[in-house]
């Protein structure tokens, strides 16, 4: 059985679909399929084209470096599966593109920097005392350590943001996954010292408020990391803390 | 003569290149941190089980000593003593500062990090996160480096190469040159001293567990540039990966430490010798045959990589292999419910990309090729040798260049061991940022008084090798040969080498490198043209090919991960030795020496997994003036 993938290829302004077609071989994926085209980049017309540019990384979906859309939907390549895909969608044309709400660079690779910037933006690590200090760290209960590490295996991939109707060329919302991450470093015992802090960044323009509760994050995170939870949890204490810093001054405290 | 500036580059942002970084700017030095990536995706995230620490929480009378008494045996006594322990008695530190810095690791009821047993030792001494500590330490650390990077000490050039060092008229570093991988364009950067955390070379063999950034192209530019590089020819093979059409993906060691066990269909009419000498049957003909536990009843499905690769590999040549393919059985299902909770996401791994669930059907498995034990050779004085504080540790043989984690060659010797990969990074990187900035403290001078010329040479040569590699109009596709090189490579220099294949894949490696010569770019293009990056690394991981080949080719003994069956045993009058693979352009091929190993801690002793007990070591002359880096 044969099978095509279409790809939405070219630089910003220069956008067009190429097909390329192959033969159906068990244990085919995304990426196999293109790294054939790097090899062997002849389109369906019989063309020798320039090989398709994509990012990759682990293939193993932690490291969060070859997020696309695979028929319109933001998910890692690495674990999408041709035989699934037809099976699922019926369909043996396969769509594949850039992430459409970041800068594009060519083909498949955007720049997505900016969802690493924003993790300065809500001081998403823990204020240690440098590594000359000794000792353990505070203990963490078994239930704590589950809910931590589910929220600390966002891999910055972007699949949320892309899926969410509220980030946009015309916003500044930071996204989900930054305000995970701000909950889970207001989870952790040390990192809860910070807390007030990364609430006040989320109190700003382009902050928690901004979600629109489509709840888009949740369905598409590789990681099913429970986003909609946490920008709840972070709402429902942003606005503690607005009310605390409305009635309180820090020496009061 | 003025002073050295504090400024230094690191090249490399996964594990080591992170630890080295962060211990760099809380001692005040400025750093430029070099990545093909953005760090947070660097391969450290692919570590699935754990990292070693003998804190001896389960009262099992563990202690870091035995933990190196296990590395040291495990590496088949290829590993220099004193870094080995070094490392091991600072591991219980990097565990703790790596909980301070939030790295959320499983707990016990009673809220303390919880440690469980891994391959090659039969103590519970691997502390872990989920199914992705690797991933989870990095992010521990990257987090912290950003945090320097608010501060202003640290400056990330992500989406950068490493092209070459920059050596002064005197032969000291000053800087590297970097080239943007969206632009092509080239760069000088200066500094003083230079620290490569440019992990292993796993894309040599193109199938293997490491992700496709491991080209291992950056330590052969340095090895090109005249940097030693040591035990080439040791390479891990991983004796659970899952078959793929684009990598091999690694069934954690975990998986065996929570009791999951290797097996194949028995057939009585075929039998088998163990490790005593024993002749047994292969198990009952169509009933489950659990070889590893019959073989080595005392440590079972945790005997160490390379062994577990070579029996699964002997097992199938045997015809016992799942559907006669060089594929055995790991079975989790009869593991209950709460183990498999734990196990989930490496479970989750297979079930993602096989589409089958392993608590219904046993996983299907294979050696794959997984680590990189060899690499840039590195100095390490110990505590005690009277010269320590005259040398630099972790500094290769090139002046103000230093060589950490996957990169470097210390800890593993000829074999590593399960959960010391994370360690050894980690340490490495803390080493190098104490020693740095002692190496600039001495240096007399700063990359400010280098002649602007030796910089501009330095980045004319990278520019005439990129035209060049433009104009080449042959009928060669690169990415062809990497087939054929990995392919080779795979077949005949991996789990089981012989001489007469070691010596032809060697002219075929020589053949690959002239019909290189032959290729034509299939993009022309300069913005993200990762053809041209490919085909530019492409020139020195064949070199690195070339030295891993002839290393092995030459050592005649059976030695940790390198197995000859034409020398079946370890001949330590011989070859108790270190390879050193030196590049000479004026020859074909890598001009090999040896170097003693320092074996002063631990006399060689037998390498046998076939007995159940815990051997209290003695390990001799441990100085008391150890001073860990944290």
């Amino acid at each position: 059985m044969q099978y095509t993938l279409k790809i939405y290829r070219g630089t910003p302004q220069k956008q067009y679909w190429e097909e390329f077609e192959f033969e159906l071989m068990s244990g085919d994926n995304v990426i196999s399929c293109l790294m054939y085209l790097q090899k062997y980049p002849v389109n369906k017309q019989g063309k020798t084209v320039t090989p398709v540019v994509w990012e990759q990384g682990c293939l193993e979906e932690v490291c969060g470096s070859c997020s696309m859309l695979i028929n319109g939907k933001p998910r890692q390549a690495c674990t999408a599966i041709i035989e699934t895909i037809i099976k699922e969608t019926g369909s043996s044309t396969i769509t594949l593109a850039p992430f459409t709400k970041f800068p594009l660079i060519r083909d498949l690779v955007v720049d997505r920097s900016k969802l690493l910037e924003d993790l300065k933006r809500v001081s998403a690590w823990i204020d240690s005392d440098g590594s000359f200090m000794q000792g353990f760290g505070p203990k963490i209960s078994q239930d704590k350590q589950e809910q931590m590490y589910v929220l600390s295996t966002c891999m910055s991939c972007a699949c949320c943001s892309e899926a969410c109707p509220q980030v946009n060329k015309d916003s500044e919302f930071i996204g989900p996954a930054p305000i995970s991450q701000a909950r889970l470093f207001n989870t952790h015992p040390t990192g809860a010292m910070k807390a007030p802090a990364r609430l006040k960044a989320l109190m700003k323009a382009g902050g928690v408020s901004e979600c629109g509760n489509a709840q888009n994050c949740v369905q598409v995170c590789p990681k099913e990391i429970p986003l909609t939870e946490s920008i709840a949890a972070m709402g429902r204490d942003v606005s503690k803390q607005a009310w605390k810093d409305f009635f309180s001054s820090p020496e009061r405290e | 003569m003025g002073k050295a500036t504090k400024k230094v580059i690191v090249v490399g942002g996964g594990l080591a290149g992170l630890s080295c970084t962060m211990k760099l700017a809380e001692q005040g030095c400025t750093v430029d941190l070099v990545s093909l990536t953005k760090v947070k995706r660097s391969h450290s995230v692919c570590a699935q089980g754990g990292m070693n620490a003998a804190v001896n929480i389960k009262g099992e009378e563990d202690s870091p000593l035995i933990h190196a008494y296990d590395t040291i045996k495990g590496g088949d006594f290829l590993a220099d003593q004193p870094p080995v322990v070094e490392m091991c008695l600072c591991a219980p530190k990097i565990i703790m500062m790596l909980d301070r810095l939030g790295c959320p690791f499983n707990r016990t009821a009673e809220g303390n990090i919880d440690f469980r047993r891994f391959g090659g030792t039969l103590y519970n001494r691997t502390a872990f996160c989920g199914a992705s500590t690797g991933q989870q330490l990095l992010y521990a650390l990257d987090e912290q480096v950003r945090r320097f990077e608010v501060q202003g000490l640290v400056k990330k050039h992500e989406n950068h190469e490493f092209m070459r060092l920059v050596l002064d008229d005197q032969g000291v570093s000053r800087g590297i040159i970097i080239q943007d991988l969206l632009t092509l364009e080239l760069h000088v950067m200066k500094a003083d001293a230079v620290v490569m955390a440019t992990g292993g070379n796993g894309m040599l063999f193109k199938y293997s567990t490491n992700s496709t950034f491991c080209t291992g192209a950056a330590n052969g530019r340095l090895y090109l540039q005249g940097m030693k590089y040591a035990n080439p020819e040791f390479i891990q093979i991983h004796p659970t990966a899952i078959p793929g059409k684009d990598k091999l993906r690694l069934i954690s060691e975990s998986i065996r430490g929570e009791e999951g066990r290797v097996w194949v269909y028995g057939d009585s009419s075929k039998t088998i010798t163990t490790p005593e000498g024993k002749t047994i049957p292969c198990g009952k003909t169509g009933e489950p045959w659990y070889f590893l536990e019959e073989l080595y009843p005392a440590i079972g499905n945790l005997v160490p990589r390379d062994i577990g690769s070579r029996e699964v590999l002997r097992i199938t040549e045997m015809g016992l292999g799942i559907d006669g393919k060089n594929q055995v059985y790991l079975d989790v299902r009869h593991l209950p419910e709460h183990i498999h909770h734990k196990l989930e996401s490496v479970l989750d791994i297979y079930r993602k990309f096989t589409g089958e669930d392993p608590r219904k059907v046993p996983m299907k498995i294979f050696p794959g090729v997984h680590y990189t034990m060899g690499g840039g050779w590195v100095d390490f004085p110990a505590a005690d040798d009277p010269d320590r504080w005259t040398r630099y540790r972790h500094m290769s043989n090139l002046q103000g260049c230093f060589n950490i984690g996957e990169s470097d060659y210390l800890y593993h010797g000829a074999n590593r061991l399960g959960a010391n990969s994370l360690l050894s990074c980690i340490f490495s990187g803390l080493v190098a940022g104490k020693e740095v900035p002692r190496y600039l403290e001495h240096l007399t001078s700063s990359y400010a008084e280098t002649s602007e010329s030796a910089y501009q040479s330095a980045l004319e040569k990278e520019a005439a090798f990129k035209k060049e590699l433009f104009s080449r109009k042959g009928k060669e596709n690169v990415h062809q040969l990497h087939e054929e090189m990995a392919e080779r490579l795979v077949q005949h220099v991996t789990v089981k080498r012989t001489n007469t294949k070691l010596k032809e894949t060697l002219e075929i490696l020589k053949e690959i490198r002239e019909r290189y010569q032959q290729i034509t770019l299939g993009d022309a293009g300069k913005l993200l043209n990762q053809t041209y990056v490919f085909a530019n690394q492409f020139k020195y991981m064949l070199e690195i090919a070339m030295a891993v080949t002839k290393g092995a080719l030459l050592r005649d003994e059976f030695r940790g991960s390198h197995f000859k069956p034409e020398f079946p045993q370890r001949d330590d009058k011989n070859w108790l030795k270190k390879t050193i693979a030196m590049y000479d352009a004026a020859k074909d091929e890598p001009v090999i020496s040896y170097e003693p190993v320092d074996t002063r801690h631990l006399k060689p002793i037998i390498r046998d997994y076939s007995k159940a007990k815990k051997v209290v070591p003695h390990l001799e002359n441990i100085p008391e003036n150890i001073a860990l880096p944290i």
